[in-house]
């Protein structure tokens, strides 16, 4: 089972309940994957304080040119749909940031003077800690493809158990690629005018991938009740509710979970992960 | 030498840091700028803004594969060329593209022999002018599940740049996407300055290192606002230990303020709003005009 857990923006405790939630499950499970795919700026890892166990680069194709075999066509750059390979002076020139690993340019290359080779675009970092396996992708500095990295991330899914993917947050293509295969999405937001703007944007999101999810609200007492009001309007439950506490935003920015710190909201996070399984079993 | 205005992106390494409060109120206080949303997958500054639409048009980027049905002889070429899965058989043998999957490669269309895949322009979503209270804004909204962010953003500045040109203004405020990804690289490629908002959070200084490297990555000055700082002054005082190591200026120190919501509720900008933060910002931004 896989339950993923995302938000229309970022800064709305996405994190804080990825971590809770992987932590409590760990009780329940022998081994619980929790998937940082925020691998822009994944964050799970300050929280899980795991023990790093292993590390695996990874690396997209792009074509190189064996300029002894090529002939100067230019079909290879006409084909090109994002510029990343450019005839100069007749010359094919590889512009390594904006390669989308198609390998379209090597098959359309008639004197096969193209090949593929490796290029790095970060890096997978392993965690263990107690029951929870953390699997973050760390995307190099730089480079402009985050759904590649993604990818290579969700391939240590443990299909067995239960795994926890912490989503990029927003709407379009790294998102799409962190939820695409999950069983279950919780989209987290806040009470307030722009939390709402861009749950609708997410909710949008998860009903055009065909996917069942349900709404957290953080910090609730802070904003109004917009965010419940739509929710109950668009028949979308409320699986979880955090309380504006100001304890938890001083836990969460000295890198603590809520969980064994603050044990009075163990019981709402327990409450999430039954009401899932019982979505999911009921489905089966 | 030349009248190219002056350009800021407010940026964060995550969502959520008062990013877009911060970029309305600085286009409030300079009363004569142009602004922009280029945080595209999460536009909310015309929460705050108000803005009314003067012009609105479609936006369109690459392109996406489409089979025909009547000419697919189910030969699976495509499906085996398609490096991002986005081809898929169903149980009667008929192919079709996933249109959330598809990267508009155009591999599968070269390549199918029966020259069955169109390749139309792809909708990625509308972009408008606007007139607000603080002056003209460009901005966008991005459709769901569409790719390249980064084109949108890069389509949103260069129409900035012409707005201000047409208009004869010097200043051009970005609210920029938070992250280090496409979109981000996008928004401050060629930008004057770079104000990061931060958080004192221990992911904020992480967040900071990498943000501040992307800046430097590209040669632009970056400046520091630390948002709510004092939430933690420990960590305050390390993020401003780091930015002063990565050669960052802090320009900015916003107190924590729960009436913030209170204004975005009323949306208003901070600003506008007279709340204890309002000054924090009214000083950053008289330092950064200075600057
Ligand atoms: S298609 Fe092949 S031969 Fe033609 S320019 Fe490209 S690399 Fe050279
Ligand atoms: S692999 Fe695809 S994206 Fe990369 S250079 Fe070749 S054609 Fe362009
Ligand atoms: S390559 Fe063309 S003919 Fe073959 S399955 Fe794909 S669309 Fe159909
Ligand atoms: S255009 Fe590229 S990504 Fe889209 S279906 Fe064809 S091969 Fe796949």
């Amino acid at each position: 089972m896989t339950i993923a857990v995302a938000s229309g923006k970022g800064g709305t405790g996405k994190t804080t309940i990825a971590t809770n939630l992987a932590v409590i499950a760990s009780e329940k499970y022998d081994r619980v994957t929790l998937l940082d795919c925020d691998v822009e700026e994944p964050n799970s890892h300050i929280f899980i304080n795991g023990e790093k166990v292993n590390e695996e680069i990874v690396n997209v194709k792009i074509p190189e040119v064996d300029e002894s075999l090529c002939t100067e066509c230019g079909a290879c750059s006409d084909f090109c749909q994002y510029n990343a390979i450019v005839s100069l002076k007749g010359k094919p020139v590889v512009f390594k940031e904006m390669c989308h690993s198609c390998g379209g340019c090597s098959l359309v290359c008639q004197p096969k003077a193209i090949h593929e080779v490796d290029h790095r675009i970060g890096v997978i970092n392993f965690y263990k800690s107690g029951k929870i396996s953390l699997i973050e992708g760390l995307l190099d500095v730089g480079s402009p493809l985050s759904p590649p990295l993604i990818g290579a991330v969700k391939k240590h899914e443990n299909k067995e158990e239960l795994n926890i993917i912490d989503a990029p947050p927003g709407t379009s293509c790294p998102v799409i690629e962190a939820i695409r295969d999950a069983d279950y999405i919780i989209l987290v937001t806040e009470p307030t005018p722009f939390g709402l703007n861009d749950l609708i944007l997410a909710v949008e999101v998860s009903r055009k991938l065909n996917k069942r999810f349900a709404v957290a609200i953080n910090r609730v007492g802070s904003g109004d009740d917009r965010v419940h009001k739509y929710c109950k309007k668009e028949n979308i439950p409320i699986i979880l509710e955090i309380p504006d506490d100001r304890k938890i935003a001083e836990l969460y920015s000295n890198g603590k979970i809520i969980l064994g710190n603050l044990p009075e909201y163990k019981k709402s996070f327990e409450e999430v992960l039954e009401k899932i399984g019982m979505v999911i079993q009921n489905e089966q | 030498m030349n009248n190219k205005p002056r350009e800021i992106v407010v940026i964060s390494g995550k969502g959520g840091t008062g990013k877009t409060s911060i970029s309305a109120s600085l286009a409030y206080l300079s009363k004569d700028c142009i602004v922009a949303d280029c945080d595209v997958d999460a536009a909310d500054l015309y929460l705050l803004l108000n803005p009314i639409s003067i012009e609105k048009h479609e936006f369109y980027s690459g392109h996406i594969a489409k089979i025909n049905q009547e000419k697919c002889i189910g030969c699976s070429t495509c499906k085996n060329l398609c490096r991002f899965d986005a081809i898929k058989e169903d149980s009667n043998g008929k192919f079709s593209v996933e249109p959330t999957s598809c990267e508009g490669c155009k591999v599968c269309v070269e390549f199918c022999p029966e020259k069955a895949i169109d390749f139309p322009d792809r909708l990625c979503g509308e972009w408008m002018k606007s007139e607000t209270r603080v002056g003209f804004m460009v901005h966008a909204k991005l459709g769901i599940a569409a790719e390249n962010s980064g084109k949108l953003v890069s389509l949103i500045r260069s129409e900035a740049r012409k707005l201000a040109q047409e208009k004869g203004k010097n200043l051009i405020i970005i609210d920029g996407p938070p992250g280090i990804g496409c979109p981000v690289i996008a928004s401050i490629t060629g930008a004057t300055d770079v104000l990061v908002v931060t958080e004192p959070t221990i992911s904020g200084i992480h967040d900071l290192e990498r943000v501040v490297s992307l800046a430097n990555h590209f040669r632009i000055k970056p400046y520091v606002a630390i948002n709510k700082f004092d939430l933690n002054l420990e960590i305050t005082e390390k993020i401003e230990k780091i930015a002063k190591e990565l050669k960052a200026q802090v320009i900015g120190k916003i107190r924590y303020d729960k009436l913030v919501t209170q204004s975005q509720i009323e949306a208003k900008t901070i600003v506008e709003s007279n709340i204890p933060s309002a000054q924090d910002i009214i000083d950053m931004w008289e330092k950064l005009k200075a600057n």
